[in-house]
């Protein structure tokens, strides 16, 4: 083992952590929506604050790896990679607290029906299966499994549509249900967010593995 | 597109040792290339083989060709004291002659005849000028050349070396026994004489190579692994040796 070894091992078992923190952030978001927990919306909002000290200690921790190894090749991919990959789930971390924000929020759960033609808690579902495939990537730093996460983005961006559709449809047969279908258009509006900083991950996998940007290009 | 220097089909022995292995490269002019790779991959007996410095190594053979500017230096009718005024070298010690710096810069002219003083003196000034090393001692010209700094004297070399108006400089580690501030002049110095020479670097300093040379060949055994922009070798080399060489991995 290299020298550099060290702080690659250690840059990347504290992303992992930040992986961890924002999965298990997200997971309770999921169950706070689902059983309309409030105790565990705020819960989620606590967490966000240790996510956010696990962001800037990972900018740190890079800082420090540029400065005092001037890293090339695999090692300023993976780098810069980390930093980028940090910065998304970060917004993911914000994502879960902003859906929880929501069920602070509202007074009564949301309506059964609407959530259930909506299909958000499949999407979250998704979403989160999503997470863990896109962590699993990074730590197997397995770039077939990355490549998967840009069929599931297109699978939450399908839910989306149809969510939109389904709901419009039922605040047009029954106004009183407005506000409720409001919040759960934004909440799948958040969770097809949190698809795109998912592919966005992957992306960045891919370049530190590959060497390939495929940032703004056509992915096949 | 021109190229200053090709190899073609390069091999070296001395006695039974394979030194380099059918190495081709193409360099062109007015860039700076970097050669790296670990202690005995060739990348040494390679850049002497561009001014014939290995000619008298026992045991030395080679087969292949070395053109410059499309002439082949190993040919018979050529005299290797006009190959050297045509590819200079700067070596990893500074090593002045015990004689002033006037005597110093001028001395490839004076060996080889020149005594009008006005021309000896306009090509001391002028290549101490290019070596960034006039300013600071053009008042000391009869001064020792052993009393300057190791980066001046570094310098002083490198003026030496302009003196005789080469075509190509070649460099074995030229900042290797320096301290950062006379590395960083000698690399703004490579950086400049790069529009009017060829200049070809030997490092084992990675963050130099990727900071001055517009290429960068890794050696490895005595073969040429990679031959590629520096940007390329240094963000994303192709061959996993290269990348294991340039992260630290090696071995």
């Amino acid at each position: 083992m290299s020298q550099i070894d060290n702080p690659v091992h250690n840059l990347k078992s504290e992303l992992e952590q930040m992986f961890q923190m924002v999965s298990t952030q997200l997971g309770k978001a999921k169950d706070a929506l689902t059983l309309f927990d409030k105790d565990l919306a705020r819960e989620v909002v606590q967490i966000e604050k240790r996510v956010n000290g696990q962001e800037l200690q990972i900018d740190r921790i890079a800082e420090n790896f540029i400065a005092l190894y001037s890293p090339v090749a695999i090692d300023l991919r993976f780098v810069l990679a980390v930093l980028k990959i940090n910065n998304n789930l970060e917004r993911i971390g914000d994502i879960a607290e902003g859906i929880s924000t929501y069920i602070n929020e509202s007074e009564l759960p949301f309506d059964a029906k609407l959530m259930e033609e909506s299909n958000v808690i499949p999407m979250f579902e998704a979403a989160m299966r999503m997470l863990e495939e896109t962590k699993m990537a990074f730590e197997k730093e397995d770039t077939s499994i990355a490549r998967k996460i840009f069929k599931s983005d297109d699978y939450l961006d399908h839910i989306n549509i149809e969510a939109i559709n389904s709901l419009t449809e039922g605040m047009k047969n029954d106004p009183s249900k407005i506000t409720d279908a409001l919040y759960i258009i934004s909440i799948i509006r958040k969770l097809e967010r949190i698809g795109d900083q998912l592919k966005n991950i992957a992306e960045e996998i891919i370049f530190y593995i590959e060497a390939k940007v495929l940032k703004h290009a056509k992915l096949k | 597109m021109s190229y200053k220097l090709t190899t073609d089909n390069i091999n070296v022995w001395y006695g039974n040792y394979h030194a380099l292995k059918d190495i081709t490269l193409k360099i062109r002019p007015n860039t700076v290339t970097a050669f790296i790779g670990p202690s005995g991959c060739g990348k040494s007996t390679f850049l002497r083989l561009i001014n014939r410095m290995n000619d008298y190594i026992d045991g030395f053979r080679m087969e292949g060709q070395v053109l410059i500017d499309e002439k082949n230096i190993y040919s018979k009718r050529v005299r290797v004291e006009e190959l050297r005024k045509e590819v200079g070298m700067v070596f990893q010690k500074p090593n002045p002659f015990p004689k002033t710096i006037f005597d110093n810069v001028v001395y490839g002219l004076t060996i080889r005849g020149v005594t009008d003083k006005r021309v000896l003196a306009e090509s001391c000034e002028s290549s101490l000028r290019q070596a960034a090393l006039w300013d600071e001692v053009k008042d000391d010209l009869k001064k020792s050349a052993l009393a300057l700094s190791g980066g001046q004297q570094q310098r002083l070399c490198i003026a030496r070396t302009l003196a005789v108006k080469p075509t190509v400089i070649l460099m074995d580690e030229p900042a290797s026994a320096l301290d950062p501030i006379s590395t960083a002049k000698i690399e703004e110095l490579i950086s400049e004489l790069k529009q009017n020479y060829t200049i070809i670097i030997v490092t084992h300093n990675m963050q130099q190579a990727a900071r001055i040379s517009d290429r960068t060949a890794f050696f490895y055994l005595g073969e040429l692994i990679e031959f590629d922009s520096t940007v390329n070798i240094f963000t994303a080399p192709k061959e996993e040796r290269t990348q294991s060489y340039i992260t630290g991995r090696f071995g």
